[in-house]
């Protein structure tokens, strides 16, 4: 993974010292509540229900034990000593003192981590796909890009006082496990005819209010214009985007209203001053991005005898034969898979972590992957490198800790924002939901039999919960002072990427188990097969669902 | 006589007649005047008189409202070398960013502001992007 240089220590060292200086003034009284705001905001930190939230960047996922170690160590110092994993593959502490952040910042900073730009209007952190580097169906590696992206977005200049926050993702492979086309930018690595890298840029993709689809602006951008090519949209947006209502103010919104001919016309003449300029990207700059991301030191070995040897556990233990099945995917070393590990176990709020069960991923990230390890937007964990014959002891260990759920990218692995319990902006509660549906169906043959399914759970539209991209998808909304739920069938993040349609009226929280119920057994009648839910829906439509879920009783 | 930062120090304003971009394209001795952008005006007009402006003030009715940043970035990119001075509500904190896209003056309301306001254009030692003040990017200045 990257690895910091003197030069990004320095910048790090200069932000906490400048983040210091600013909270110190503001709780002498010398900066406005109004001007600490966007300040505490760039630097991840809400002010919340309870207390405040801090959220720390994870560059487009990845950490190494070390970081691991130190996350422990601070939910405990500075926390209640458990932390949270964020749709944007970031990490939460949600119990800091506003005080004490800067020492918190001065931590993190020890081994690289830091705050910047988690929140507020400006470009967040980037994400990609939880497999990059180990897929096997990956074109090319998105890491060195989104590396290259993140130095060019930290601190930026130019762009840090947009009309709205601003997401970037990046992937490069054919399932887009990035969900790049709900992202203001999304970059894709493509090949064309001749074979060569080239980037399809897509905007205006998003979730929230307006849910929209993101569209190419530039199917094959050479690679070396990357940084000049995102300056010129950046700067169309800065002087264009709407400031006059923060719920019009995303991309998206401009490129519908301009279209995006013109969208496309205008960044093309920004772009004709910028391009081949000093920001123009060196083939030496792409390969020291690149030799950062290079493979590890792979043991050799017979793949075939371990295969065999792992078979033959799965046949006399089938507790973990079905971790395997469900829980890990192929790796494209031979001998080798990517292991997910599942923070969905029920009666745990979906992406919770404790110190201790951080300091366990930290020891196995070391002994068994590298010592390195992923968070995922699906709100799991992954380490990427695990060799075959020692799966079963690495199983042990997670299952000691409570961490071998073999529920990945079942109706159980919900995502879920922490909702209207931590999260001042929600409208409704999301996490007893989340437990009450987990809870119903805890039974691990019908959610294996219902097959692949993303249930989405947002507090609200700020749609933390990727609710509109659930195959189903629950909305808390605020109706008279009540929390009620809406729900959504058909969404999908995929590279077929659709919006969820809505059902119908919104439900009380009591009804919603009973509401799923209805849904499910709509589907499990509706399928043809082994059809998975999303393919049933397509197929169907949403008339179905809606007659069994809004029948009256006899 | 009002005081501001112009190019590191403190000094005191001797700023020609300000006049607002229509007045100033009407004028006839435009080399004498100053010109005020404000949010959601456009820079083309200007663009045909770079040589001509003595100054461009870059004004912030909020300081939350980033299109100033952009104004000034685009007025160096196309070759502007006078004063870009930014007035309003511009707040201290964001005093590197405004002098890497290419503001060189920052008029405060309060001048008490001042001397707290020249330290903090130093909150930075090291950038990643190219800007105003360092055309090159880390990148390609990386040892």
């Amino acid at each position: 993974m990257y690895v910091y240089d003197e030069y990004d220590q320095k910048i790090l060292d200069d932000r906490v010292a400048q983040y210091r200086d600013q909270t110190e003034r503001f709780l002498v009284g010398k900066l406005s509540e109004e001007q600490f705001l966007p300040l505490r905001l760039q630097n991840g930190l809400y002010v919340q229900r309870l207390a405040p939230m801090l959220r720390v960047a994870v560059p487009y996922g990845l950490m190494n034990s070390t970081q691991l170690r130190k996350i422990a160590q601070l939910s405990r110092d500075y926390d209640k000593g458990y932390v949270h994993i964020s749709t944007r593959q970031n990490i939460q502490f949600n119990w800091p003192l506003l005080a004490e952040v800067p020492d918190i910042l001065a931590e993190l900073a020890t081994v690289g981590m830091h705050a910047i730009q988690t929140s507020g209007n400006c470009i967040r952190n980037t994400t990609t796909d939880q497999y990059a580097g180990v897929a096997t169906d990956e074109l090319e590696d998105p890491r060195p890009w989104c590396e290259i992206i993140r130095q060019w977005s930290t601190l930026h200049p130019e762009f840090a006082f947009l009309p709205r926050k601003f997401k970037i993702a990046v992937c490069g492979t054919d399932e887009d496990r990035a969900a790049i086309r709900a992202h203001d930018i999304g970059v894709e690595l493509v090949k064309n005819e001749a074979g060569e890298t080239r980037l399809k840029i897509l905007v205006g993709g998003g979730l929230g209010r307006t849910p929209v689809i993101g569209v190419a602006v530039c199917d094959f951008l050479e690679p070396k214009h990357l940084l000049t090519y995102l300056e010129a949209i950046l700067r169309v947006y800065n002087l264009h985007g709407r400031r006059d209502n923060k719920y019009k103010a995303r991309i998206k919104i401009l490129v519908k209203a301009m279209g995006i001919d013109d969208f496309r016309a205008a960044v093309e003449a920004e772009w004709a001053h910028l391009k081949d300029g000093p920001s123009t990207l060196t083939a030496e700059e792409i390969a020291r991005s690149k030799s950062f991301f290079t493979d590890p030191d792979y043991k050799e070995f017979d793949a075939a005898t371990a295969q065999a040897d792992l078979d033959e556990q799965c046949s006399r233990d089938l507790i973990f034969a079905n971790w395997v099945k469900r829980n890990t995917v192929g790796h494209r070393v031979p001998g080798y898979r990517i292991v997910n590990i599942s923070l969905k176990a029920t009666g745990y709020a979906p992406g919770d972590i404790t110190d201790q069960q951080l300091e366990l991923m930290a020891e196995l990230a070391d002994e068994y992957a590298f010592g390195e390890l992923r968070s995922t937007h699906q709100q799991n964990l992954v380490l990427a490198d695990v060799d075959i014959s020692r799966l079963y002891s690495l199983w042990q260990s997670l299952q000691s800790a409570g961490l071998a759920s073999p529920n990945i990218g079942y109706l159980t692995d919900v995502i879920c924002c922490p909702g209207g319990d931590y999260c001042s902006l929600a409208n409704a509660k999301s996490l007893p939901v989340a437990e009450a549906i987990q809870a119903r169906f805890d039974d691990l043959d019908y959610i294996y039999d219902l097959g692949p399914l993303d249930l989405n759970i947002s507090g609200c539209m700020n749609a933390c919960g990727h609710h509109h991209i659930g195959h189903i998808g629950i909305l808390g909304v605020d109706k008279k002072g009540q929390e009620f739920y809406q729900v959504s069938l058909g969404g999908s993040q995929a590279k077929d990427a659709s919006i969820g349609k809505i059902l119908g009226p919104s439900f009380k929280q009591e009804d919603m188990v009973a509401v799923m119920e209805k849904i499910l057994n709509t589907f499990v009648e509706l399928r043809q097969d082994e059809e998975p839910f999303l393919d049933t829906y397509r197929r169907v439509g949403i008339d179905p669902f809606k007659e069994r879920v809004y029948a009256k009783a006899d | 006589m009002p005081r501001l930062i112009k190019d590191g120090v403190i000094v005191e304003d001797d700023s020609p007649e300000v006049l607002d971009l229509e007045q100033w394209l009407a004028c006839s001795d435009r080399t004498q005047r100053a010109v005020v952008l404000e949010p959601g005006e456009t820079l083309a007009p200007l663009i045909e008189h770079l040589d001509e402006i003595p100054l461009v003030m870059i004004n912030f009715p909020i300081f939350m409202d980033g299109r100033g940043f952009s104004y000034a970035r685009e007025l160096r990119e196309r070759g502007y070398r006078g004063e870009i001075r930014a007035v309003g509500h511009f707040i201290r904190d964001q005093l590197t960013y405004l002098a890497r896209c290419g503001v060189n003056a920052f008029e405060f309301d309060d001048e008490s502001e001042l001397e707290n306001a020249l330290d903090s254009l130093g909150d930075f030692s090291e950038y990643y992007q190219a800007s105003a003040d360092q055309p090159q990017p880390l990148f390609r200045r990386r040892a």
